[in-house]
């Protein structure tokens, strides 16, 4: 009995998305422009809850919560600085003239705005060839978080494959039908009901076990050091790179970096700004506070239960509340995969079909048809990712980080070419290379020696070849993992690429001439006539 | 705009962002009111931050973006 009103309780949330969907489809005009960005004409609630839900994901009700659990809540901290304080700052200093530049020039994506200044397609397909490399382990993560979420909560009823797969058709239904408008609409339905939600959750928790105090007392007991700040696992250099990185990643993230080209006015985007720490502090106090007192109540969960891929938060649920509402919060975690995933398969599609199918494919592209392509490639990637979702054991987390820093990457060169106007082609493609190769081969560091190894000996079984060059695998094994070292005094790979990034750009393009088809003045005098 | 009041913006804004963690709390862990005071910390900085967001949003929105911005220019 209890299963089926689960079960429907999740459907029934799916259809409404649906039905919201439809509705805004009757609104939908056929261009580029309208199912990308809903033609420019976003207002200030809409647009703070679609970034909102856009940007929560399924680390806010799952790998958040249990790192609050196993390590302490100071994660709350982290997400503080990297959300609510330098994605905030990020929102002006990138945001706003984004969307500046995106009024008078008509700009869609972030490689459209960038290879218009540089004169460079081929900076165009960088940058969305490199934004898609990590866009799609993201989505896979999703949908991962959604098959996991759903088997746990029907206790294997509904299978791994068969709610990731539900999740992922009723995803490529609304996307495809109704586009940024739809996508927006079922945001702003899923961040309202993710807050209420979540704090229904902690009221009701906190209610049974006898106030904050009582529950604060309890996790004294059983792990005194969470209350303080700081750990062997917070170190400064750990939360600071994390908040750094992840902070800057959000900011490059395809879904999220769109959304300042989509606002209404000037007004839209300066209440959003102001709002936004408000709405951070709104949803993650609630969501980390129950993973972290969790560790302190009598609920039978313990750290190996977590650390062996299991999640508080349903679990928590499942010992205070009754099962339907336990069902409604999980749909709320659900919501909040859909919004992100809805809206990586849509700015993933429209980076394909306008930064690397039109300029390199077929340039003579008609509307109609750019139109029918976009949603061809939200169909095609949600179905890769999903498939690749099924085969993939890695942890939520470790895939997550490396997207946000992948993404983080991007943002320096960025910035510099959007506030100096020294900056040259070959600069910033120095920039965004030199800081993706660093920190790809921090990444898939034991791939590589591993690759060295197996080089050498395959190597060996040539006959003088492998005695002339043999012997190399140790010392540049050795090499590999020093400069490649993950953490660097305990700072992070990725805001180490990060700076490394902001180096190439500015003193690679101080040694360089522009070339001649670039535009210097695109991002400066245009905006004075304004 | 000038070199130095650029500057000041700049660092002003780093620093905001890093006191977003109370490292003067660290290896405290005074409980108020239910919460270690650090948590504490986190929900009035954040408070603080969306004032402060407000009050820029309201006299200086456009500085170091437009580039003939003024500081009276902007009232729409």
């Amino acid at each position: 009995m209890s299963l089926e009103i689960q079960v429907a309780i999740i459907v029934g949330y799916l259809v409404l998305a649906l039905v919201i969907g439809l509705v805004a489809y009757r609104l939908t005009e056929r261009t580029a422009e309208d199912f990308y960005l809903a033609s420019r004409t976003v207002g200030t609630v809409v647009l703070l809850f679609t970034t909102f839900a856009t940007l929560l994901s399924a680390f806010t009700f799952f790998a958040g919560p249990n790192l609050a659990f196993v390590n302490g809540p100071e994660w709350l901290l982290v997400m503080g600085v990297m959300d609510g304080l330098i994605f905030a700052v990020l929102w002006y200093v990138i945001g706003y003239k984004q969307w500046l530049l995106g009024q008078q020039r008509s700009y869609v994506t972030l490689g459209e705005m960038l290879g218009d200044r540089f004169g460079s397609p081929k900076l165009r397909g960088l940058v969305a060839g490199v934004s898609l490399v990590w866009l799609f382990p993201y989505v896979m993560l999703q949908q991962v978080g959604a098959g996991t979420a759903l088997e746990a909560l029907t206790e294997g009823a509904i299978p791994y494959a068969f709610g990731a797969g539900l999740i992922t058709l009723f995803m490529i239904l609304y996307v495809v039908i109704a586009g940024f408008r739809g996508i927006a609409w079922t945001d702003t339905l899923q961040g309202a009901f993710m807050l209420i939600t979540t704090w229904v959750a902690l009221v009701w928790i906190i209610a049974q076990v006898g106030g904050p105090s009582v529950a604060t007392a309890e996790l004294e007991v059983t792990a005194r050091e969470h209350l303080a700040l700081g750990s062997a696992y917070y170190t400064p250099q750990y939360m600071l790179s994390t908040a750094i990185t992840i902070g800057f990643g959000v900011a490059m993230f395809p879904q999220v970096n769109q959304r300042f080209f989509a606002a209404g006015s000037k007004r839209v985007l300066k209440q959003s700004f102001a709002l936004w720490p408000i709405l951070c502090l709104l949803l993650f106090v609630p969501a980390f506070l129950l993973g972290a007192w969790a560790r302190g109540l009598e609920t039978g969960i313990d750290v190996e239960t977590i650390e062996a891929g299991g999640n508080v938060l349903p679990l928590i649920l499942a010992e205070f509340t009754p099962f339907w509402f336990a069902a409604l919060v999980i749909a709320g975690a659900m919501a909040a995969m859909m919004s992100s995933s809805d809206s990586m398969l849509l700015s993933g599609s429209s980076y394909f079909t306008r930064d690397i199918y039109r300029p390199f494919v077929d340039a003579s592209i008609s509307a109609r048809r750019e139109d029918v392509i976009a949603r061809v490639g939200v169909v095609v990637f949600a179905v890769t990712t999903f498939i690749a979702s099924l085969y993939n054991p890695a942890t939520l987390f470790e895939l997550g980080d490396a997207a946000f820093s992948g993404f983080a990457q991007l943002a320096l060169p960025v910035i510099v070419a959007l506030y100096w106007r020294g900056t040259t082609r070959a600069g910033i493609v120095a920039g965004i290379v030199g800081s993706q190769v660093f920190y790809l081969a921090n990444v898939f560091n034991s791939q590589l020696t591993a690759g060295i190894i197996a080089l050498e000996g395959a190597l060996g079984t040539v006959p003088i070849l492998g005695t002339v060059v043999g012997g190399f695998s140790a010392p540049l094994t050795n090499l590999v993992t020093t400069v490649f070292a993950g953490t660097y005094l305990g700072w992070s790979a990725g805001l180490v690429g990060m700076g490394l990034g902001l180096l190439l750009t500015i003193t690679v393009s101080w040694l360089t001439r522009p070339a001649p088809d670039e535009e210097q003045a695109i991002y400066f005098e245009a905006l004075e006539s304004d | 705009m000038q070199w130095l009041e650029r500057i000041g913006w700049w660092v002003g804004t780093a620093l905001f962002c890093l006191f977003g963690i109370p490292w003067f709390l660290w290896g405290d862990s005074t409980v108020v009111l239910g919460l270690p005071l650090w948590i504490w910390w986190h929900i009035g900085w954040l408070l603080l931050a969306s004032v402060l967001f407000w009050l820029f949003a309201q006299r200086y929105w456009g500085l170091g973006v437009e580039p003939n911005w003024q500081p009276d220019g902007d009232r729409p």
